[in-house]
């Protein structure tokens, strides 16, 4: 194998660079009939409404050039390495994970300080906030991607459900934030259990196109069904979350007291930003907690090992679908309560909300930061969402970047950016136990 | 008098058309490592599978002595057939890769730490109890890699492991799931001479120290010749020997299904030379 | 009943397009035992060649129908081909061998990107095309209703089976079709036995990609209009159609097109057509949970 491998690196080092531009050549050629048409030629209507073109040459030019060089310049950096498959992530990344604690902790300190630091506008506490929401549905999708192995493409399916069961139920019943918050994960999860439980045993890429019309099924479901979600009007006039009972009102009702009454403040606008905005963080923190903790109990395991061999999990006498279905139905109580979140925030929802493109964008998160890895999340997170904020030309060509990032990092990183992976036990760490061998471990 | 651990009546197999296991009957006993060779493609693994829930036998009956008294095996779905004592290891190895060498022997014990862990709720709050089981676990993985040789491993990736010790750590994981029967498809594959002597010397001492009857498919007949108690020889499907390793070696059927088809076709070197050597020893 | 006859053409038309695009799948399944998550997407550039073909040839003032027709099919084959060999080697090729998850993520991406490079470049808003074939053959029930059979679908029937006819020459008599069969049973015995892997998984890819264009540009034809997002519920339909029928089976990805085709038609004609979409995923989730080999699939042996 190492010798094939020098035979073919060898002559390309000696040699110059023509099969190495014969080869860009050849990509720049494919472009250039690829782009032609579609880049090339834009079908606008014309004046009496018939489609015409308008010419874009220029742009393909352009686009054929960039692909000449990149091909070129990938060719001669690839030149005389051998191909590396890196199953771990690098050195990088290796040091982020040994060192989460740290990263964790100071990222935490920082997003606490966030609203009391001097540049912290509305504008920014409200970009903080989605930032956060995205966290947390990574984090969610995480354990049912990264952990479980299982390609869930209709996850905003299960934020809906959350979403949709909270602006229900708070105008139906009148029920509270912190009444609804446990129903939709409740009832998020619930949907899991009973899209999981048919479809778990299939393999991996037909669960994969299940999920993904699932997702469709329950977006079609709330635009087609008037009479209880409004259609594509969605639903309005969703409450708005009071700090424990305590509006955030200029004027509170009779026999109330608002937010600023009671820590005797100036009123403003911005408490309720801030507040949702804690109120996020909070929810990511438990989502945090609660994976990192279930990670080193012997589900968690269960779900890893289920992502690596299945068949091997079964002989070992785990229960595959039993298991698979606890990352679903967890999967999906995170996203129900990210859900619910996201409705006493935006106080209005529609369908249009919870299209594939919004699982997508989790799943484009989850893959980009390093399947399994929660720093890796928090940081595709805080990227994908800062990307449009940066500049509203940039929105548009978000998702052209996303599906090029995921190819990419397929290509070079398959586990992610940050894919590096501690054991969730180490032996040396088990030295509380040595009492028990002299008792004899063995069986 | 031997105690039956697995008794095999009329096992019947077919994929279609093709029959791989053809009305096969025999008798494992507690205290003996069997060992079914055959040539390739004689069925052998289509019994592992029968016996391991992964195939649905088309006719036959499977009955295996376990932790909870007698069970029919194949009634069983695959993963309830752990928890009565029944373990074992796949031809092409199959590893948790991405996971570490102990990570790999504590999910063998999942059934155990699962309930140990109140499905999940006590382990979430910490409690004492899972606590300890967590470690109880740790050092019955501690033994099994100490008894492999492995122990210097326990933090690294299963996937790094050279391919001699990925072998044993498959072994050691299905041990780690406490079976009364060890099943063990081709163990000594690709192991080179010194790897395969400790081999053998394991899995005597499974059923010499720790009661742990072996069943294994096996190619290479110095290993089978020099641990096994009990041969069964198959081919196409069909059981053509069962005995002690004399009888088997001096088998006129054995020899013929050997040697006989390889005037033929393709001679199998080392088979014929194994086979050669056992019978002249 | 002559509506119901007319519910029937329109569902066998309908089917036939999603019985093209279900090979596309059925054979990348086959041959490497995936889906190809961005098929739809290359059926939606198929769809969108063709609809500049035929604006640029009309400004070219080439207008006779059938001129226009066969060049439009051969630029839309001819493209869209090479889109679907660019996609194989861009996210597909490198992944051979990688993690399971890998070729499906890359997949995805593929087919995001995909539709959002026509959305930029050709823009979001839906495009139509003049009608290029018109007219038909109607015939009148003695009740007074009408039945029509438009060209477009006559059309579509008889080149959907001509493709058929010489498809399945392609694959019985043909290296090209021996080597694929090869690849089917076992990837790595093929390569051994000297079989061009790459070379005929790529074609794979080509084949399917210009079926798919077919299937846009009649699709085109059919509903005289077209925007980028057209390739999701399509791919999804189509490869309902291709579980449908037994994925691997190219017969069978006919046959699951066509049912679907006429289950669509039925649905739309006889209940409502607001749940359409939601009728085509309930068959794939169905059949999936019940019938996962499909009418003419052989059913999967797992091996261990």
């Amino acid at each position: 194998m190492t010798t094939a491998l020098r035979a073919s690196a060898a002559p390309s080092t000696a040699s110059g660079i023509g099969p190495q531009l014969k080869d860009a050549g050849l990509a720049a050629l494919v472009a250039a009939v690829l782009l032609a048409p579609i880049l090339g030629m834009e079908t606008t209507p014309g004046p009496d409404g018939r489609l015409t073109l308008a010419f874009h040459f220029d742009l393909v030019a352009i686009g054929v050039v960039l692909v000449f060089l990149g091909r070129l310049a990938l060719a001669l950096f690839l030149r005389g390495r051998p191909p590396v498959r890196a199953r771990e992530g690098g050195a990088v990344s290796a040091f982020v994970s040994r060192n989460a604690a740290w990263f964790g902790l100071a990222g935490l300190a920082f997003a606490i300080a966030l609203p009391l630091l001097p540049f912290s506008s509305r504008y920014v506490i409200d970009v903080a906030t989605t930032v956060v929401i995205y966290v947390m549905l990574g984090w969610g999708l995480n354990i049912v991607v990264g952990l479980a192995g299982l390609l869930d493409l209709g996850y905003v399916a299960f934020y809906a459900v959350g979403a949709y069961s909270y602006a229900l139920f708070a105008q139906w019943f009148g029920f509270g934030f912190w009444m609804c918050l446990p129903i939709a994960g409740l009832l998020a999860a619930t949907a899991g259990v009973l899209l999981g439980f048919p479809v778990l045993r299939l393999r991996g890429d037909y669960l994969a196109i299940v999920t993904l019309g699932f997702g469709e099924i329950i977006r079609l479901v709330l635009v087609n069904w008037y009479e209880v979600t409004g259609g594509p009007n969605g639903i309005a006039d969703i409450p708005r979350p009071s700090f424990f009972g305590f509006p955030f009102t200029r004027n509170p009702a009779e026999g109330e007291t608002a937010f600023h009454q009671l820590f005797g403040l100036e009123f403003s606008t911005l408490h309720r930003v801030i507040f949702l905005y804690y109120l996020a963080l909070a929810l990511a923190l438990v989502t945090n907690l609660f994976v990192l903790r279930i990670r080193k109990l012997p589900i968690g395991r269960a779900w890893e090992a289920l992502r690596e061999d299945e068949i091997a999990c079964k002989a070992l006498g785990i229960n595959p679908t039993n298991t698979k279905l606890t990352a679903f139905a967890l999967g999906a109580m995170f996203g129900g309560f990210a859900g619910s979140f996201f409705a006493t925030r935006q106080g209005f929802i529609s369908p249009e909300s919870f299209t594939f493109i919004e699982s997508a964008i989790i799943l484009a998160i989850v893959v980009l930061g390093g399947m399994g890895s929660q720093i890796g999340v928090v940081l595709a997170a805080t990227v994908i969402v800062l990307l449009p904020e940066l500049s509203r030309e940039l929105e548009t060509y978000r998702m052209l970047f996303f599906g090029a990032a995921m190819v990419l990092i397929m290509i070079w990183r398959p586990r992610g950016l940050l894919a590096h992976r501690e054991p969730t036990l180490r032996l040396g760490t088990a030295t509380g136990a040595t009492s028990l061998s002299a008792r004899g471990g063995g069986p | 008098m031997k105690t039956p651990i697995l008794e095999i009546q009329h096992l019947t197999m077919r994929f279609g058309g093709l029959v791989a296991v053809d009305d096969l009957s025999f008798t494992a006993y507690r205290e003996d490592v069997t060992a079914i060779i055959g040539p390739n493609g004689a069925g052998k693994t289509t019994v592992f599978n029968c016996l391991t829930g992964f195939y649905r036998p088309t006719a036959g009956q499977l009955t295996f002595h376990g932790h909870e008294g007698p069970v029919l095996l194949e009634r069983l779905d695959g993963f309830r057939v752990p928890r009565h004592g029944l373990a074992r290891t796949f031809q092409n190895i199959r590893l948790f890769g991405g996971m570490s060498v102990l990570e790999n022997l504590v999910v063998a014990q999942h059934n155990h730490l699962m309930r140990a862990s109140g499905f999940t709720l006590l382990g979430l709050v910490g409690a004492a109890s899972y606590r300890r089981a967590e470690a109880e676990a740790v050092e019955r993985a501690r033994f099994w890699l100490e008894r492999t040789g492995l122990l210097a491993r326990a933090d690294q990736l299963a996937s790094s492991l050279p391919y001699g010790e990925q072998r044993k750590l498959e072994i050691a994981r299905a041990l780690c799931a406490g079976p009364k029967l060890l099943c063990l498809d081709e163990p000594a594959a690709g192991l080179n001479p010194r790897e395969t002597a400790e081999l053998g010397e394991l899995l005597l001492e499974l059923r010499d120290r720790h009661a742990i009857a072996v069943l294994l498919i096996e190619h290479d007949m110095s290993l089978v010749m020099r641990i096994a108690d009990h041969i069964v020889v198959l081919d196409y499907g069909r059981k053509i020997a069962d005995g002690p390793p004399e009888r088997i070696k001096r088998d006129p059927a054995v020899i013929k299904a050997y040697l006989g088809e390889t005037e033929e076709e393709e001679l199998p070197p080392e088979v014929a030379a194994d086979l050669a050597a056992a019978g002249g020893g | 009943m002559a509506y119901f006859i007319q519910q029937l053409i329109n569902g066998v038309a309908l089917g036939m397009v999603y019985g093209l695009i279900a090979i596309g799948y059925s054979m990348v399944y086959g041959i490497i035992g995936m889906i190809n998550f961005a098929h739809g997407e290359i059926y939606m550039i198929g769809a969108f060649v063709s609809i500049i073909a035929f604006t640029l040839l009309g400004m070219l003032g080439i207008s006779w129908a059938p001129l226009a027709l066969l060049l439009v099919l051969l630029v839309a084959i001819a493209i869209t081909a090479l889109y679907g060999w660019t996609v194989e080697r861009i996210a597909y090729r490198p992944l051979r061998g990688s993690f399971r998850l890998a070729p499906l993520i890359s997949a995805i991406g593929m087919s995001i990107f995909l539709q959002t490079y026509v959305q930029v470049t050709q823009g979001a808003k839906i495009k139509p095309l003049q009608p290029v074939v018109t007219g038909g053959f109607t015939f009148e029930d003695a009740s007074g209703f009408t039945i029509t059979i438009s060209w477009i679908q006559i059309l579509i029937a008889v080149l959907t089976l001509v493709l058929m006819a010489g498809f399945t020459w392609v694959i019985t008599s043909t290296p090209l079709g021996r080597a694929q069969r090869a690849c089917e049973q076992d990837l790595k015995m093929a390569a051994l036995c000297g079989v061009d892997v790459d070379r005929t998984i790529s074609l794979t890819f080509v084949i399917g990609a210009a079926l798919a264009a077919v299937a846009g540009l009649m699709a085109t034809l059919y509903y005289g209009v077209i925007d980028f997002f057209i390739g999701f519920l399509a791919g999804v339909k189509a490869f309902t159609a291709a579980v449908l029928g037994g994925i691997g089976s190219i017969p069978g990805a006919m046959l699951g097109g066509l049912v679907l085709g006429l289950a669509e038609a039925f649905w739309s004609g006889y209940f409502s057509i607001e749940y359409k979409d939601v009728a085509a995923f309930t068959i794939l989730v169905v059949v999936l949970i019940f019938l996962p080999t499909g009418i003419l699939g052989r059913p999967e042996v797992e091996k261990v």
